[in-house]
């Protein structure tokens, strides 16, 4: 169920550069059920900026009554959202949409791939160690840009094993993600991915075959459904009226169901 | 709430304050949050007589206190609202304000026709101003002859009061509203979004995919009240206002200029609960300001309207 929430401030530091590391504390953290969900934020307390920001969450704690986002702060929202000190209050709207289906990988039959790009990484994180307590060990190759903007190495190279890429090669190996899931000796049966559009499309081209679920990323208003910003069309009807809004349709869409 | 009880044409409000359409999809969302029959009306999303997708994304593109949108009226079409979503809504204890749109002058007769038949819905939104599709939308509305002359068509077949939805994107809004009036309009509604259009650092082009887009928020809420404060004096026929409504104030703002019931549009987008949150808020605010009932609200701001120089071509 969605709830709002003024949630306490524990935590934030920034991590690599721009990106934040933001913890928080309430009620509404025994509503996250699935990793990949999101929340909105309202990140000033006027009208600038007027809309909500969503922020996937990175890790959910229950027992604290505290959750973890990443996000990088690139805009005025994220930037004012960047600057909230520890014991301050967040406006935050909670937990939306539909996470990554755990049911869909098999401890012992499956061999599963988690594909991050970006700031697509964090949400992966809870994916990961929601895998691992169902006892599957995933393996992950995460991309990013530069060196600078890499994050979360060691806590996913404790899950299990962790390839990084960079665009431009300065740390890992330099390419795509694409490249390195190309190298590696393993048949994936299962794959979860969440980063930009054209990470998302380049694997639904290679690997959309397989069981592949891939959270997509848009513009959105309301983040409730209400506002038909974040539409896309389904992959059978690709130039009619049928839809699926990505906030709450989604985030996570299985490969072959709307267009990306 | 005695003090907030207004009486429209075909509507019984057990309050003044509704969300407006386009903001509030068909309630199911909100259904989630609050009980809808603690609404005064819910004016629908825009139907047409055939589903519609939309325009591509991104549809939205945040400004200064407001956003843009180009949505392009994405509906499930007549027979899908009539079907299941209007039987949905009479579950709650609310009159439904039906926004129908089309492309043409039969487009809105068709939907008028068989919705204004549909139990729950107690008024028409006539939506002569939506600013984001090619044909129809805007172009009825930015002139007087054709917007009188659909306000007619639509008249003759919907069983019941139609109020009209005007355009902010015009010189003289006072020459629509006397059009519309004429051509047997109950009500209006006002205002629409005003154009408007954002580009992006980068690329140097439009953010929307459309071009250009609707622009809604509190940015724009002088410009409503100065619109409603001009025509609220020049028609006989009640307004609804929206236009950049969030707070409690706002609604007062609002009467003052000249309307009788307000909607809240964008706010809905930031704050699920703004509705019910206003409507708990009005009487105290009522009392606090000395009236004992809505409706005295209503043009307090009139009287020397004569005196204020309107801008006109």
């Amino acid at each position: 169920m969605i709830k709002q929430e003024e949630m306490k401030v524990i935590n934030q530091k920034e991590i690599a550069q721009s990106i934040y590391e933001l913890t928080l504390e309430g009620e509404l953290v025994s509503e996250m059920s699935q990793p990949g969900q999101f929340v909105h934020i309202k990140t000033g307390n006027g009208f600038e900026p007027l809309l909500r920001r969503p922020i996937s969450i990175s890790s959910i704690n229950p027992g604290k009554k505290q959750f973890t986002m990443i996000y990088r702060a690139e805009g005025k929202g994220t930037e004012l959202l960047s600057q909230k000190e520890i014991e301050k209050s967040v406006d935050v709207l909670g937990p939306m949409g539909n996470g990554f289906p755990l049911n869909e990988a098999a401890a012992g039959s499956d061999t599963v791939l988690l594909v991050g790009g970006g700031i697509g990484v964090p949400p992966l994180y809870e994916l990961s160690k929601r895998l691992k307590e169902k006892g599957i060990t995933a393996t992950h190759v995460l991309g990013f840009q530069a060196k600078e903007h890499v994050f979360y190495e060691d806590e996913f190279t404790k899950l299990g094993e962790t390839y990084i890429v960079t665009a431009d090669g300065s740390y890992g190996s330099q390419g795509f993600v694409t490249d390195v899931i190309r190298d590696l000796p393993k048949d994936f049966t299962v794959i979860y991915a969440c980063g930009p559009t054209p990470m998302l499309r380049a694997l639904e081209i290679e690997y959309g075959h397989k069981k592949l679920f891939l959270s997509l990323e848009e513009r959105m208003g309301c983040g409730i459904g209400a506002c038909f910003a974040c539409v896309c069309h389904t992959a059978d009807d690709p130039t009619g009226s049928s839809y699926k809004k990505v906030c709450s349709d989604g985030p996570v869409f299985r490969s072959g169901e709307v267009v990306i | 709430m005695k003090s907030l009880e207004i009486r429209l044409p075909g509507l019984e409000l057990k309050n003044p304050i509704m969300p407006a359409s386009g903001c509030f999809g068909f309630g199911r969302e909100f259904s989630q949050f609050y009980d809808l029959s603690e609404l005064g009306a819910i004016m629908i999303k825009a139907t047409t007589p055939v589903p519609r997708f939309g325009n591509p994304t991104p549809r939205v593109a945040e400004t200064s206190a407001g956003m843009l949108n180009a949505i392009g009226l994405q509906n499930p079409g007549l027979d899908k609202v009539i079907g299941e979503e209007l039987p949905w809504l009479d579950s709650y204890d609310v009159p439904i304000i039906a926004n129908i749109a089309g492309s043409q002058i039969d487009d809105y007769t068709e939907v008028a026709r068989k919705i204004s038949n549909a139990p729950n819905v107690k008024a028409l939104e006539l939506n002569i101003s939506c600013p984001n599709v090619k044909e129809g939308g805007i172009a009825f509305g930015t002139d007087a002859d054709v917007a009188k002359s659909v306000t007619r068509a639509v008249k003759e077949v919907s069983q019941v009061p139609v109020y009209v939805k005007l355009s902010p994107n015009v010189t003289n809004i006072v020459e629509i509203a006397r059009a519309v009036e004429d051509g047997g309009a109950d009500g209006l509604t006002m205002i629409n979004t005003l154009l408007g259009m954002r580009l992006d650092l980068k690329t140097g082009k439009p953010i929307l995919a459309n071009g250009s887009g609707g622009l809604s928020g509190p940015a724009i809420k002088p410009v409503a009240i100065r619109m409603i404060h001009e025509v609220s004096q020049h028609v006989s026929i009640p307004i609804i206002g929206m236009g950049g409504i969030t707070t409690v104030e706002d609604v007062i703002e609002f009467f003052y200029a000249g309307a009788s019931a307000v909607a809240v549009g964008t706010a809905n987008f930031v704050d699920p609960f703004i509705c019910p949150k206003i409507i708990e808020e009005l009487p105290a605010m009522l009392e606090k300001l000395g009236y004992d009932h809505i409706s005295e609200c209503t043009g307090r701001s009139w009287g020397k309207h004569e005196q204020i120089a309107y801008h006109r071509a």
